[in-house]
């Protein structure tokens, strides 16, 4: 799938540009963490590079493919907020298999309890608490196959010991050679797992370096701020 | 009074005698309108949900027209119907005039419009919650579709409970189509309508409650049934 090249990208609502002018060659395997303050661009960037929105203007390959149904279904997306099938959890995995090689109860199995959720397999997905509903979304994002992942803060709202986990099964992820793209704002989050980053800010990028020279030595005085904790406007 | 009191006391002595007329009746009521229920819900069901996934031009027309058409008068739905099937109408080789399929018919007009457009609005609310998601999977449209109704299952058999309540309570669809014939299309609906004629209000109440008892009954099993899928945080 790699390398993602985006070019010129520009995406306006109302002649304002949220998105302006993004130049960028993603070709490096591993975790890259999209950060920026809110209001950056980095949820749209994600949206767009998965094909959910159309841009105004320029262009998103992904190795040389403009965004077409096959390539889409390499990806995969878990959202901010978990969207969760008023199923069981399993049934919620089979869905997902069902759409692809077919309905497989070994390996839905097999993915719930590399999830941590085999226990709960009966349950209502949307009883879950938080955690473990973004786990589920992680792990039927998974279960789809994909060769890259794309999350939009994905540990947003939940608590350390679930944030753990969640980053346990990207490393996991990872270490199985897909492609994870991830928006975060979570600074300590990018500096646990990102191998680069991508920082915008205002709807521009800023900065795309490796995550240690960035974090190390940031180069834009927003990105320099917002690693000081200061409020980036 | 007299008269609620003698009905009441009628309508319980007519149950507990379980008079086979009374039990034809019933059993035809049912037939009938269960029938065009299931048949409106095997076409509104996709309809609706179709209108509520899949943009096409002429769709807010559409719902516009479908939601229109719920207020559809039932003597004009027998009048279309009756100039269909009657012998000079184009569906008159059927022979279907002053049959139970006759009154299926009918209420199957009436009630698809209904179980459409509820539909449809039921659908699009939870479309909007799962569209990206099932975009991101790059889902088919009869996919997403199967998958919104079966997900929407338990507020769409309220949809579909309004839709009987619309066909077992309605009578100038039936009466024109079917004729009230007896033990051959009388139904609860058209049965009342003749001993009300006649003058028997004490036994055409008498069916009125049994009716309502009916109805309630049908109610509350969807609505002990959506309750349940409530806690389970399936609804």
């Amino acid at each position: 799938m790699l390398p993602l090249q985006v070019s010129s990208l520009c995406f306006r609502v109302d002649r304002e540009a949220l998105l302006d002018n993004i130049d960028v060659t993603v070709a490096s395997p591993g975790i890259t963490a999209i950060m920026g303050p809110n209001g950056a661009g980095k949820s749209l960037l994600l949206r767009l590079i998965h094909g959910l929105l159309s841009p105004s203007s320029g262009q998103i390959l992904w190795n040389g493919r403009d965004l077409d149904l096959e390539t889409r279904r390499r990806q995969a997306m878990v959202f901010q907020k978990p969207v969760l099938m008023r199923r069981s959890v399993a049934a919620n995995i089979d869905f997902v298999l069902k759409a692809g090689d077919g309905r497989d109860r070994q390996r839905r199995d097999d993915i719930l309890h590399q999830a941590g959720l085999f226990r709960q397999r009966n349950q209502p997905a949307r009883l879950l608490s938080g955690g473990e509903q973004q786990r589920l979304a992680l792990a039927r994002a998974l279960a789809t196959g994909p060769e890259v992942l794309l999350l939009d803060e994905p540990c947003a709202s939940i608590d350390p010991g679930a944030t753990l986990q969640i980053e346990h099964l990207l490393q996991q992820a990872r270490e199985r050679g897909l492609k994870i793209m991830l928006v975060t704002h979570d600074i300590g989050q990018a500096r646990r797992l990102a191998d680069d980053i991508l920082f915008m800010h205002n709807g521009r990028l800023l900065e795309y370096r490796p995550a240690q020279d960035f974090f190390n030595n940031p180069e834009s005085t927003a990105a320099r701020a917002y690693l000081e904790g200061k409020l980036v406007l | 009074m007299q008269d609620f009191s003698d009905a009441f006391g009628l309508a319980f002595s007519l149950i507990l005698g379980a008079d086979a007329d009374l039990i034809e009746i019933i059993g035809l009521s049912l037939r009938v309108s269960l029938s065009a229920v299931v048949l409106s819900a095997l076409i509104g069901l996709p309809l609706g949900a179709l209108l509520a996934v899949v943009r096409f031009p002429g769709r807010q027309f559409l719902a516009v027209l479908l939601n229109a058409l719920m207020g559809l008068p039932p003597v004009v739905v027998g009048l279309l119907v009756y100039m269909a099937i009657s012998r000079a109408g184009p569906l008159g080789w059927l022979g279907l005039l002053y049959t139970p399929t006759a009154m299926i018919i009918a209420q199957t007009i009436l009630v698809t419009p209904i179980i459409a457009a509820l539909t449809r609005q039921v659908v699009e609310d939870m479309h909007k919650e799962y569209d990206e998601q099932f975009r991101s999977l790059c889902l088919p449209a009869p996919r997403v579709i199967s998958a919104l109704i079966w997900d929407s299952r338990y507020s769409l058999l309220t949809v579909t409970l309004a839709g009987f309540g619309r066909a077992i309570a309605e009578v100038g669809a039936v009466i024109i189509v079917g004729g009230n014939i007896d033990h051959l299309t009388r139904v609860m609906t058209t049965a009342i309508a003749l001993e009300t004629s006649k003058g028997d209000l004490a036994l055409a109440l008498a069916l009125g409650v049994i009716l309502l008892i009916l109805a309630l009954a049908v109610n509350a099993a969807v609505f002990g049934l959506r309750s349940s899928a409530k806690s389970l945080a399936y609804a």
